[in-house]
């Protein structure tokens, strides 16, 4: 490893002049704008690859009966849609952010390691294609059988799928490495990179979001990669890590996969969290509410979070002592969670609020990721979640957190920064549309879902009995749309990109963070010179 | 750019960078150090240990007074053949009526379609679920594995009994085969 020392050459070369031109300017940028866009464009790449096979799975569940799908296709498509959106979506779009901001926000010229950051994009891309090709190798001749495990992969089925798996291994491989290195790089760069008079306890929150979340990401991808490789060892070298004939333990996979799965949830959310904190204050025109006791919130999360996985796995068969540890683990998690709720409700607490879309996404996620944390905590408890487990109630759960949790988190994050990005102010009428059609139409689509799953409808299953006609088909009219509306935000980010008014360098009138102090867009490189905080 | 204060912020980073790596790699190896440690945790703990399974018996005693009751339970057959074994198994009867509490012999047809020897388990399971405890098996080719050579075709005998404990709501109940293919390859 000696990025370390190619970095100093590295700052003689490209020190006082812009972008190079054309395609070397993204193969080769060591610039963490250029990576932060890239990441973000690939994101939005894969939401739409993501969306194109929940649209088909909905689609499919429109009546019940077998019309589009066969089963093996069916399970093939959710498996391929939670990866993709996991992976290739939420992951990349945080790294986005997090590339994007935090050397603006601490101060800072550049991450600490350009060429490192580099690598670990440009895995991503070769990584995605590894991806898509387990989707659709085997409908290739000789390509064996597809998919059908979902996306937890748990043996013995995943020791029987064929050549197709070993794609998916390969790619989660790829994906882990790829984040692993961004998360040492952004915690690099948070330890070291800091304007000399910043202390840990006053970066903006968004970066100490990143810093837990590049820690957890360190302390749980491992692990990940770990059992996949086990996976592949019992698949083609003759190992018995998961095969109870040979001796090994299939539910010994499950635990490896939550001691990653459970944590990976955090992940996706924190960084979200962290946009908040920046957008509630901006909209609300007051100070942030509770820095220290978010921070400490956030920390308890990462602790907590890695020792309550099996949560996942009530059903197994574990002994009465393990499931009301984990049972009472889970329930206790939701304390720091609701923490930071709180804090951004108090935030916003008689402020004088306005609602450009930024801070339309921001309440939207305080209403409805709180209400995903609400049906967590039914799932939590072990004699509902026997009933609950598997069926389409955990599925509603888990968009509820997902969808505005992570995902409007960022698309705030993308509204709140794309003046600054860009330069130009985005269509605020066309976005509040967006917000509007996305939001009603993830209700329609999940909401039902709720009362399905109650019911007995089972997950990742292609057919259901014709009582669960009505709710999906509400749900896959509400998919339609809430699918289709993410093609007006594609157009406004281009129309921004191309377009627009000039931005100032303060683009909200109540916005706080070194961010705001430089030209919009930002110069090629940050903060040559470290900036003095003012003080406070 | 060599000055003194650049330099040890890049010592400083290569070292956190460092820590960084150890600590990944020591996750990766923590994650195969969970296979031993998880078998000794459980057997420790007695959280779910070897033992305490192996009393999860999955072939029910016969009750033991034999009490022939007025009920009527139907039992049903199904097998699925894993589709490395070019077999198949097809039980004489799909459905029987049957009397808890009095034994059945019911008989499968297994027939080799390949031209070699090959060794297949059958793996039984019972559904739902929560009839399985009173399902009993007197006699079962899934008992052991099963040869049959090249082309051969051979009779396979099941006998088995319901138990008159069966919880009332149960009237029907299935029971499936998964066979699976024990010898290599060729
Ligand atoms: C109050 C906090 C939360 C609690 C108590 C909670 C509890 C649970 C439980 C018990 C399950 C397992 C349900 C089952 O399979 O039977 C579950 C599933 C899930 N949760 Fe949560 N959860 C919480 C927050 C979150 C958050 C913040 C996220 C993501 C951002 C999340 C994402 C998921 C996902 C993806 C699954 C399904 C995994 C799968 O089986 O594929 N949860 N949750
Ligand atoms: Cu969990």
């Amino acid at each position: 490893m000696s990025t370390a020392t190619i970095d100093l050459a590295h700052d003689h070369d490209h020190e006082h002049h812009g972008p190079p031109k054309g395609l070397k300017r993204w193969l080769f940028s060591t610039n963490h704008k250029d990576i932060g866009s890239m990441y973000l464009i690939f994101a939005l790449t894969m939401l739409f690859a993501g969306g194109v096979s929940a649209m088909a799975i909905r689609l499919e569940l429109f009546l019940p009966g077998l019309q589009l799908l066969d089963p093996d296709l069916y399970n093939n498509l959710v498996t391929n849609h939670a990866l993709i959106m996991i992976f290739g979506a939420v992951m990349p779009a945080a790294a986005g952010l997090a590339n994007w901001m935090i050397p603006l926000m601490i101060g800072a010229p550049d991450m600490a390691l350009p060429r490192l950051n580099n690598l670990s994009f440009w895995i991503l891309p070769a990584a995605a294609t590894m991806l898509i090709l387990s989707f659709i190798v085997p409908f290739f001749p000789g390509g064996g059988t597809q998919i059908n495990t979902g996306w937890t992969i748990y043996p013995p089925l995943s020791v029987q799928v064929g050549m197709s798996m070993d794609f998916l291994i390969f790619a989660l491989h790829m994906l882990g490495i790829s984040s692993v290195l961004a998360s040492i790089n952004i915690i690099v760069t948070i330890f070291n990179m800091r304007a000399p008079d910043m202390k840990l306890t006053q970066m903006p929150i968004f970066v100490w979001t990143w810093l837990v979340t590049a820690f957890l990401l360190i302390l749980v991808i491992p692990v990940l990669a770990g059992g996949v490789t086990m996976l592949l060892f019992d698949r083609h070298f003759g190992t018995s890590f998961f095969n109870a004939a040979g001796g090994g333990d299939p539910v010994l996979f499950q635990h490896l996969f939550w001691f990653f799965g459970h944590p990976e949830v955090y992940i996706l959310i924190l960084p979200s969290l962290g946009v908040l904190a920046s957008v509630v204050p901006t909209f609300s025109r007051k100070p942030l509410f509770g820095y220290s006791s978010l921070v400490g919130a956030m920390i308890a999360i990462m602790i907590i979070g890695m020792v309550v996985w099996a949560h996942h796995q009530y059903t197994i068969g574990m002994s009465l002592g393990a499931v009301s540890y984990f049972m009472i683990g889970t329930i206790i998690i939701s304390i720091p969670v609701g923490l930071m709720i709180f804090n951004y409700m108090a935030t916003m607490w008689r402020g004088a609020m306005t609602f450009e879309t930024p801070m339309l996404f921001a309440v939207g996620i305080l209403l409805m990721f709180s209400f995903g944390g609400l049906t967590g905590i039914m799932l939590a408890v072990v004699p509902a979640d026997m009933q609950y487990h598997d069926s389409m109630f955990v599925v509603a759960h888990f968009h509820y957190v997902l969808m505005p949790g992570a995902i409007f988190g960022l698309f705030a994050g993308v509204f709140y920064w794309l003046p600054k990005w860009t330069g130009h102010m985005y269509d605020e009428k066309l976005a509040k549309i967006f917000f509007w059609v996305n939001v009603i139409s993830f209700n329609v689509t999940f909401f039902p879902q709720h009362f399905i799953g109650l019911a007995g409808m089972p997950r990742r299953i292609v057919d259901y009995h014709v009582m669960f006609t009505e709710f999906n088909v509400l749900s896959s009219i509400g998919a339609m749309v809430f699918g289709l509306s993410h093609l007006l935000f594609l157009y406004i980010i281009i129309k921004t990109v191309r377009g627009g008014k000039q931005a100032e360098n303060k683009v909200w009138e109540g916005a706080k963070g070194l961010e705001w102090e430089l030209s919009s867009p930002p110069p090629f490189h940050s903060w040559t010179t470290p900036p003095k905080l003012a003080a406070s | 750019m060599n000055n003194p204060v650049s330099d040890t912020v890049e010592r400083r980073k290569r070292r956190t960078l460092f820590l960084l790596m150890g600590l990944a790699i020591g996750m990766f190896a923590f994650g195969f150090a969970m296979v031993p440690l998880y078998n000794l945790l459980c057997q420790v703990t007695g959280v779910q240990s070897v033992e305490q399974r192996a009393m999860i018996g999955t072939n029910a005693p016969l009750a033991a007074a034999t009490a022939v009751t007025d009920r009527w339970v139907t039992v049903k057959f199904d097998t699925t053949i894993h589709p490395d074994l070019p077999w198949r198994l097809e039980p004489m009867q799909r459905k029987l009526r049957v009397r808890p509490g009095e034994s059945y012999l019911v008989k499968f047809i297994a027939e080799n379609r390949s031209g070699q020897e090959i060794t297949g388990q059958a793996i039984p399971s019972v559904a739902p679920w929560q009839a399985t405890g009173f399902f009993a098996k007197l006699e079962c080719f899934c008992f052991n594995q099963q040869t049959l050579a090249g082309n051969e075709i051979a009779e396979m005998p099941l006998r088995f009994s319901v138990s008159p404990d069966l919880p009332a709501d149960i009237n029907s109940l299935t029971l499936s085969y998964s066979v699976m293919r024990v010898s290599d390859r060729s």
